[in-house]
C-alpha cells in the first residue's frame, strides 16, 4: 500500500515540476491571476491548479466550522427544509458540499475525521458521465456544473465516488449573487471559484479552520504553502485506486 | 359629410394617442429612481438593447461560467444591479417583481409580462442587487 501511494506521489512531484516549468515561461499570466484583486478579465488557464491539502491529524473531532463556514459563503444556510419534508428526509437530502466523515482503520482502530467535499479529480467521473457536458472541469482545475445546461438527471450524483454533490429539490427564496441557485440542478463544492474571480484569497473552508487543518493553494505553484507542503511530507488521495489525480489530498490516513 | 369629418377627427385622435402611449412606453420603460433611468443608454443603444439583451446575457454566461471572465458590461448582475428600483423605505423591489404599493411592474416585468415572454433567469439568479463575492 505505502509503494502505490510513494509511486503516485513521485508522479505528482513530476508533473507538479513540469508545470513549474510553464508557470516559470508564462509568469504574467501567474502573477496576474494572484496578484490583482479586480474581477477577472482574462479567460483562466492551467497555468494554475487549485486544490487543498486537508491534515486530518490536525483536524479536530466534532469540529464543523468549515462546514458552517462553507454554509454561509455559499448560501447553503439560506435553504430551509421544503413543506412536507420530514426531518430525517431534509437531513438526508439537505444539499451540502462539505460532509464530515469518519475514517476507521479495522486493524488498528485508529479512527480520523475528515472533512469531504468535492476533490477537484483531474480525470472527474462526474464530466464523464454527464449527458449535457454540464458537468465540466475549469481550465484551472475546478469542477464544476453548468446550470444553464444541467437537466438534474443527477448521474453525476451517481458517478462521483465521494459523494459530494447535492441535488436542489426546491425553488429557493433567497439567492446570493455570487452563488446562483435553483430548483433542478447539481451543485457541489467550487473551490469558492466566486473569490478566485474576484481576486479574493483563500476558501471559506481554510479560512474558518481554527486548526490549520486546511492549506488552500495552487498546485502548479513551486512557490505556494500548499506545493511545499506536499513535497515535504507524505500524503493520499481517496480512492488513489481510481486514479482520478484529486485536486484534494490528504495526511494523515 | 359633418359624420365623415367627425370620424376623421376621431381616427386621427385615436392614432395620435396611440403615437403618444408608445412613446410614454418608450420612455418610460426605465424604471423612475434606477440608475438606469439616469443614463442616455445602456451598454448598447436603447433599441438594440430591446431587441437582443437575452444574447448578450446568453453569450455572457457561457464565458462567465467556463472561463470565469467576470469583468463585463454584461452581466445579469451588472442589468439587476442598474435597472432595479427602491420603494419609499429604501428596499429594493425584484427588477422581476412590481411594486406591491403602486402595482408598477419593474423592469424586466414589465415587458415580459407584456409579450408573454417567460422569464428564467431569476429562478437561480438574484433578483436584487446582492453584493458581489458575498
Amino acid at each position: 500500500m505505502s509503494e502505490k501511494i510513494d509511486q503516485n506521489r513521485r508522479e505528482f512531484v513530476s508533473v507538479a515540476g513540469k508545470a513549474a516549468a510553464a508557470s516559470v515561461v508564462a509568469p504574467g499570466v501567474l502573477l496576474h491571476s494572484i496578484a490583482h484583486a479586480e474581477p477577472r478579465a482574462e479567460p483562466v488557464t492551467d497555468a494554475v491548479r487549485y486544490g487543498l491539502l486537508i491534515d486530518t491529524t490536525k483536524c479536530a473531532d466534532g469540529c464543523s466550522d468549515c462546514v458552517s463556514a462553507c454554509d454561509k459563503e455559499n448560501g447553503l444556510d439560506l435553504l430551509g427544509k421544503p413543506d412536507g419534508a420530514t426531518d430525517e428526509d431534509w437531513a438526508r437530502q439537505k444539499p451540502r458540499w462539505i460532509r464530515t466523515v469518519k475514517v476507521k482503520d479495522r486493524l488498528s482502530g485508529h479512527v480520523s475525521s475528515l472533512p469531504l467535499m468535492c476533490q477537484h479529480c483531474e480525470h472527474p467521473p462526474c464530466v464523464d458521465v454527464c449527458p449535457t457536458g454540464a458537468s465540466f472541469r475549469r481550465a484551472d482545475g475546478i469542477v464544476m456544473v453548468d446550470r444553464h445546461t444541467c437537466i438534474g438527471c443527477r448521474y453525476c450524483m451517481m458517478a462521483c465516488p465521494y459523494k459530494a454533490r447535492s441535488f436542489i429539490h426546491e425553488n429557493i427564496k433567497v439567492k446570493l449573487s455570487a452563488v446562483p441557485r435553483g430548483k433542478g440542478c447539481v451543485e457541489s463544492c467550487t473551490l469558492c471559484v466566486h473569490r478566485r474571480d474576484y481576486g479574493v484569497a483563500g476558501t471559506a473552508c481554510a479560512d474558518a479552520c481554527e486548526h490549520g487543518a486546511i492549506l488552500f493553494g495552487d498546485l502548479n505553484d513551486p512557490n505556494s504553502d500548499i506545493t511545499k507542503a506536499l513535497q515535504e511530507r507524505n500524503h493520499t488521495q481517496l480512492r488513489a485506486d481510481l486514479k482520478l489525480n484529486t485536486g484534494v489530498r490528504y495526511r494523515g490516513i | 359629410m359633418v359624420r365623415t369629418v367627425t370620424r376623421l377627427l376621431l381616427l386621427a385622435a385615436l392614432l395620435f394617442s396611440a403615437v403618444t402611449f408608445a412613446e410614454s412606453q418608450r420612455n418610460n420603460a426605465v424604471i423612475e429612481g434606477s440608475k438606469a433611468a439616469d443614463l442616455d443608454a445602456c451598454v448598447a443603444p436603447t433599441d438594440f438593447m430591446r431587441r437582443a439583451h437575452f444574447e448578450l446575457i446568453e453569450h455572457q454566461r457561457h464565458i462567465t461560467v467556463h472561463q470565469g471572465i467576470r469583468k463585463t458590461d454584461n452581466s445579469l448582475a451588472g442589468c439587476v444591479n442598474c435597472h432595479v428600483a427602491k420603494d419609499v423605505h429604501g428596499t429594493f423591489l425584484p427588477v422581476d417583481g412590481a411594486n406591491p404599493v403602486t402595482g408598477e411592474q419593474q423592469f424586466c416585468a414589465g415587458c415580459h409580462e407584456y409579450s408573454g415572454v417567460q422569464l428564467d433567469c431569476f429562478s437561480c439568479h438574484t433578483n436584487v442587487p446582492l453584493k458581489a463575492g458575498k
